[in-house]
């Protein structure tokens, strides 16, 4: 059907929360905190809507 | 907990249980179709969009249990148990990247189940029965978890005993055995909006009522220094790597549940998969906040050895006496969802891979809905047995090891559908299943049941996911076993 083929490299942006987002010892801190919230939490919920961005890039682009 | 019954909570709880009831029985009625027939009663004759997807996804993989258990671990532990918040965003990628192809060739070739799939690429069907059997077993004390989901908001609206588990839960297996999936489709609906009110109203209130969400923040930490050990805002050195560990496992296995499958299968297109995964985070945001409801209890004052009651406690605390029983309905109901899916996706299973193969393999359509709608009945009251009359201890041991074993068959499911750089066969698969499930079993028992192994490599010791650990040995199995025995095995 769709996907695949041609713009193959765009899914490469999938990986970047993997990264992000296993590699714990660049978020695991207090500081900066924002509102309250340790950087190790805010860090984490920052992430869902820039999980979400970085598909919908994606999507776009394999449509 | 205190066994005094409040009316007005307990009328509330009644009148929201009395309304997915009836959405329930009136779901079989919803996108007219022939319930006799298996892919209508166990998939909703793949035809839900975009909205019900997410609904019914959200409502199926964000369960009852995840809304008592998560807090339940950071109440206790602290940043320890957020693992679930990379695990639940990490997996949208994923999902993105794999499950509409699960989609295509399941649709392109009328496989219901993982086990169709990986018997119809593989033509190997002792992999596709290991399939089966793996999920069936993952599944049942999965299951079994989301009752004790629902037990915990029942006793903590002040009764004793099993009994109205047992009525809340036979109900749910008639209206499945009547309706199919689209009785969770529609009540998924209702509960989703339910948990997000809840969910709301706390991470609001609750911040008010104590002064804001640096004081939270600051009495868990002093909790937690008080306490000692592995717990604590953030993680000791040595933590990092299980949490890492486990949030990439739990991410790999998510979708090859037959519960999260199902959700996936039962969509209309390609197209509603991957933008489902798009949407689907905003269900982490709420899991996240959930999460946070362990914190809350710490700064509310909360002291239990009994984790489990933690949001209990905390709702009975916060919410004047409707919104608490609002709040217990919205978990109850919480837990009828995904125990609804998880019975389908069992009995679709069962059906097709274990009797449909081994039994009779020439069912009619009819005779395979029939079989499948009799395996969800036989399915729900054998978890409901479970809870009644083993340690609840016994479910949360198993549901551990569902997740260890069911990761055993991602191999076979996504070589099902992505091309894969060197060649592999069937028999190479198989032989990899078997040694992932029995490292896995055997290092989850030498644990004393604890999901972490250490391993020493090079004067230093690692503590990873025993689930990784039994994966990668899978794998590297599966390509030695495929160079050995290139050729596919009987067609299936």
């Amino acid at each position: 059907m769709q996907a695949k083929n041609s713009n193959n490299a765009w899914g490469l942006l999938l990986l970047i929360p993997f990264v992000a987002l296993l590699w714990v010892p660049f978020y695991n801190r207090a500081e900066p905190a924002v509102a309250g919230f340790p950087f190790f939490y805010w860090y984490q919920f920052l992430w869902i809507p820039l999980t979400s961005l970085l598909i919908y890039i994606v999507h776009r682009r394999t449509k | 907990m205190t066994p005094q019954i409040d009316w007005i909570a307990l009328t509330v709880f009644l009148l929201f249980f009395l309304l997915v009831t009836i959405l329930g029985f009136l779901a079989a009625r919803w996108k007219v179709a022939d319930l006799n027939l298996l892919h209508e009663w166990g998939l909703g004759g793949n035809r839900f969009g975009t909205i019900i997807t997410w609904f019914l996804l959200g409502g199926d993989f964000y369960t009852a249990y995840t809304m008592i258990a998560v807090p339940a671990l950071v109440y206790a532990v602290g940043a320890a148990g957020f693992f679930a918040l990379p695990y639940t965003i990490i997996v949208y990628p994923f999902v993105f990247a794999i499950m509409p192809r699960v989609w295509q060739k399941c649709r392109a070739n009328g496989y219901l189940t993982a086990a169709d799939l990986v018997r119809g690429e593989h033509r190997q069907i002792w992999l596709a029965t290991a399939v089966a059997f793996t999920g069936l077993l993952a599944t049942m004390p999965y299951i079994a978890l989301q009752l004790v989901g629902m037990r915990v908001a029942i006793q903590a609206l002040g009764f004793t005993g099993d009994l109205p588990l047992a009525i809340a839960f036979v109900i749910l297996a008639l209206y499945t055995y009547s309706s199919g999936l689209r009785a969770p489709a529609m009540i998924a609906f209702v509960k989703d909006v339910m948990i997000y009110a809840v969910v709301l109203a706390a991470v609001v209130i609750v911040p008010v009522k104590l002064g804001g969400y640096g004081y939270i923040f600051q009495a868990a930490d002093q909790a937690f220094t008080a306490k000692g050990g592995a717990t604590g805002l953030l993680l000791h050195p040595a933590q990092m790597l299980p949490f890492a560990s486990l949030a990439l496992g739990s991410a790999l296995a998510a979708f090859m549940y037959p519960h999260t499958l199902t959700g996936v299968l039962s969509s209309r297109s390609f197209e509603t998969i991957r933008r489902n995964a798009i949407l689907l985070p905003a269900y982490t945001v709420l899991l996240g906040l959930i999460a946070l409801l362990g914190f809350m209890a710490i700064a509310a004052g909360i002291r239990t050895k009994d984790t489990s009651t933690v949001v209990p406690l905390l709702i009975l605390k916060i919410f004047p006496n409707w919104f608490v029983g609002f709040s217990f309905a919205a978990i109850t109901i919480g837990a009828l969802v995904p125990a609804a899916i998880m019975s389908i996706g069992a009995a679709n299973l069962f059906t097709r891979n274990i009797w449909g193969t081994f039994i009779n393999d020439q069912l009619s359509a009819r005779a395979e809905a029939r079989i499948a709608k009799l395996t969800s009945l036989a399915v729900k009251l054998g978890a409901l047995a479970f809870i009644v009359f083993l340690p609840t201890e016994y479910a949360i041991d198993l549901q551990l090891m569902g997740g260890i074993w069911i990761l055993q068959t991602l191999p076979a499911v996504i070589s099902a559908v992505c091309p894969i750089p060197f060649r592999i066969s069937g028999r190479g698969l198989l032989a990899g299943w078997v040694t992932g499930m029995v490292l896995g079993t055997w290092l989850t028992f030498g644990t004393g049941l604890k999901p972490l192994v250490v391993l020493p490599v090079l004067q230093q010791t690692y503590t990873i996911y025993i689930g990784l650990v039994a994966l990668v040995a899978n794998l590297a199995i599966t390509w030695v076993g495929s160079l050995l025995a290139p050729e596919r095995g009987v067609a299936g």
